[in-house]
């Protein structure tokens, strides 16, 4: 849809509130973008430069050191192979994770509106409770079961968590979106002869893929940024990036090293930048999905 | 050839009973129109014989098979829909297709079957589209033809044309009409439209309230309505309701209806005079459709006519008839006369009346005498 037909009214007093309008649209893009430009250029400074020169200085001599030593060689506790490895960890439990809670929500959402039965209604409200319950409040009985799995501390320990924690939202979403699909279309394809997971795999799935790709970059954000699961529930080794990023920054010992946290923190943040990047294009459209008539 | 049978057969939604107890014989070939008003059960019970909805009790039958039990996919039936339920991520191809994958059939009869049917809709330079890129028309031809490739015992058709515009749902009723004709396959067919029930089906089922008020052929239910339902429902304009009393004595009996403007008697025909003998003195709803109601010299000769005067509220030209309203006994009426009768609003015009088709209804049971 186009507003450029739409009659605005014209003259100088116009152009300048346009003008006003641009004015704060900029200060405020700059307000917003400055963390990042000082992260990015602290980053790239020497520690001795960082030491001498100001905060919102640019480097005078760009040098990627610190981002070699924060993939590769920085200290975390006693472990100095930089963030590389917990990285590792991170993908290990945000993909299997957003996966499994993204398919188990597809399914509920379409079960939960196309076959329904009794206590639907009340089930899914339940499911919704779940996006409610502030997460400090499971940590004691989780761990206890993660024990009881023999789950503790472990990656797939982690992935459970954020599989059945996710699974409100999914849920949400999806149910959200089928609930808009006309019930039609399942009868039609029960008359030719279809199942509850052939409907699902050949019908439903594909006609959802603007849901899938939201719950996706919604699950990747959460999952990949979550910190107190992350910490409450491994231990060294297992941890995920963002307890090792706290665990280099909050380092008592020695030099703060201000280029190399910066550095950390940047590479830990850009595999969720990099899903928005590519992805971000249909969040916008699914979060409007079914607004209007289409 | 399949006949489809309802014995007794009978729906609830928790405590709200939709269907209150239907019998109904469908023989093999024919095209049966189910009509009524807005929820009065006519696609539950579609969605009964479909098996998309669990009987509460009674019995279907299919072919003289019993299928209370038997899904959707086993009872050799095919449905159009009327939100054309369309799968909107597969082509046309696709979509007609779908069910013949899901049963595994061979891929070159597949692509036979396609192309037959493409061929019969019209629909051979659509097959690579999608559904959203088709228009309302093109949509449910592509619906049919998956309904049509599945070569089932029986048609259910869940108000096909009503999301289409007037043109095109004339057309397609007419096309519809042919199909069913080079087919003669059994059909159910579900619509609120009146006109479409009378133009397509071999035998109309009326339904009101969870009954059948009436099943026979169109002619029947249009000329013989059993009750004051059936009547009202049935033709557009509907037909005029007039209240009045009925007088004389012996064979010679009349109608007479009061108001404001005078009174006007209707004789009555002597084979409607000996149902209501014995009833001087009551009132009678007296129902006249609009095209019995018009100029004079429009009947056939020897009818029994009878005139009135009434002043004439609305002219209504539709092309090649004019309808006029004005008032009657105290309610609305229309009357049809030919285009190029002179009216004006407000002036007094003369109508005749066919006598011969008129009927009459009990005010207290609405029931026809």
């Amino acid at each position: 849809m186009s507003r450029k037909g739409i009659v605005r009214r014209r003259g100088a007093g116009q152009a300048a509130l346009r003008l006003l309008l641009y004015a704060v649209l900029v200060l405020f893009c700059l307000v917003y973008l400055l963390p990042l430009v000082i992260m990015v250029s602290t980053s790239l400074k020497s520690l001795g430069e960082i030491r001498t020169g100001s905060l919102i200085s640019l480097p005078t001599q760009v040098s990627l050191d610190a981002w070699l030593k924060a993939w590769g060689t920085a200290c975390v506790g006693v472990r100095c192979k930089g963030i590389a490895p917990y990285m590792w960890n991170s993908v290990l439990m945000v993909v299997p994770a957003v996966l499994i809670s993204t398919l188990l929500g597809a399914v509920n959402g379409y079960a939960l509106t196309k076959w329904r039965f009794r206590g639907a209604d009340v089930i899914f409200a339940l499911m919704l409770f779940g996006a409610f319950i502030p997460f400090q409040i499971v940590l004691l009985p989780m761990a206890r079961t993660l024990g009881l799995f023999g789950l503790a501390g472990t990656t797939w320990g982690l992935v459970l968590v954020h599989t059945v924690y996710g699974l409100a939202f999914t849920t949400l979403f999806f149910r959200n979106f089928f609930v808009s699909v006309s019930d039609g279309i399942v009868q039609a394809a029960k008359i030719d002869g279809a199942g509850f997971f052939p409907i699902f795999f050949k019908l439903m799935l594909p006609m959802a893929v603007p849901t899938i790709v939201v719950t996706v970059i919604w699950q990747f954000t959460n999952i990949w940024n979550d910190f107190l699961f992350g910490s409450a529930f491994t231990v060294g080794d297992s941890n995920p990036v963002t307890v090792a990023l706290n665990n280099i920054v909050a380092t008592s010992t020695g030099v703060k090293e201000y280029n190399v946290d910066m550095a950390a923190a940047i590479i830990a943040g850009l595999p969720t930048l990099a899903v928005y990047v590519l992805a971000g294009n249909y969040f916008v459209r699914g979060l409007a999905a079914g607004a209007v008539k289409g | 050839m399949a006949g489809v049978q309802l014995e007794k057969v009978r729906k609830s939604f928790g405590q709200n009973e939709v269907i209150k107890g239907i019998d109904l014989e469908i023989a093999p070939g024919e095209f049966v129109v189910l009509v009524g008003p807005s929820g009065c059960g006519k696609s539950t019970l579609l969605n009964l014989i479909a098996g998309l909805e669990t009987l509460s009790s009674g019995n279907i039958r299919i072919s003289d098979r019993l299928v209370n039990d038997v899904p959707p996919k086993d009872r050799d039936i095919a449905m159009v829909f009327q939100s054309y339920a369309l799968y909107p991520t597969k082509s046309v191809h696709g979509n007609i297709t779908f069910g013949m994958e899901t049963r595994h059939v061979r891929r070159d009869e597949q692509d036979q079957a396609v192309s037959e049917v493409s061929q019969l809709l019209h629909i051979e330079q659509l097959l690579d589209r999608k559904p959203g890129q088709l228009s309302g028309g093109q949509r449910q031809r592509v619906a049919m033809g998956r309904a049509l490739v599945r070569k089932p015992d029986v048609f259910l058709f869940d108000e096909p044309l009503s999301n289409l515009d007037a043109k095109l749902r004339i057309e397609m009723r007419t096309e519809i009409k042919k199909l069913h004709q080079r087919l003669g396959k059994t059909t159910i067919y579900v619509t609120h439209d009146q006109v479409e029930a009378m133009t397509l089906a071999s035998r109309i089922a009326v339904m009101d309230n969870g009954h059948i008020r009436q099943f026979g052929p169109p002619a029947e239910i249009y000329e013989d309505p059993r009750d004051l339902f059936v009547a009202g429902f049935m033709g557009s304009p509907s037909m005029n309701l007039v209240r009045g009393t009925l007088v004389g004595d012996g064979d010679r009996l009349a109608v007479e209806v009061r108001d404001q403007e005078g009174t006007v008697s209707f004789p009555l025909p002597a084979a409607l005079a000996a149902k209501v003998r014995g009833k001087t003195g009551q009132q009678i709803d007296l129902g006249l459709r609009p095209e019995i109601i018009t100029h004079h010299g429009a009947h056939a000769e020897g009818a029994m006519l009878s005139n009135f005067e009434r002043a004439i509220d609305v002219v209504e030209p539709t092309g090649p008839d004019t309808m006029l309203v004005f008032t009657l006994g105290g309610a609305e009426a229309i009357g049809r006369v030919r285009s190029d009768e002179v009216v004006e609003a407000g002036r007094p015009y003369t109508f005749e009346v066919n006598m011969d088709k008129a009927k009459l209804f009990d005010p207290e049971s609405g029931i026809r005498l």
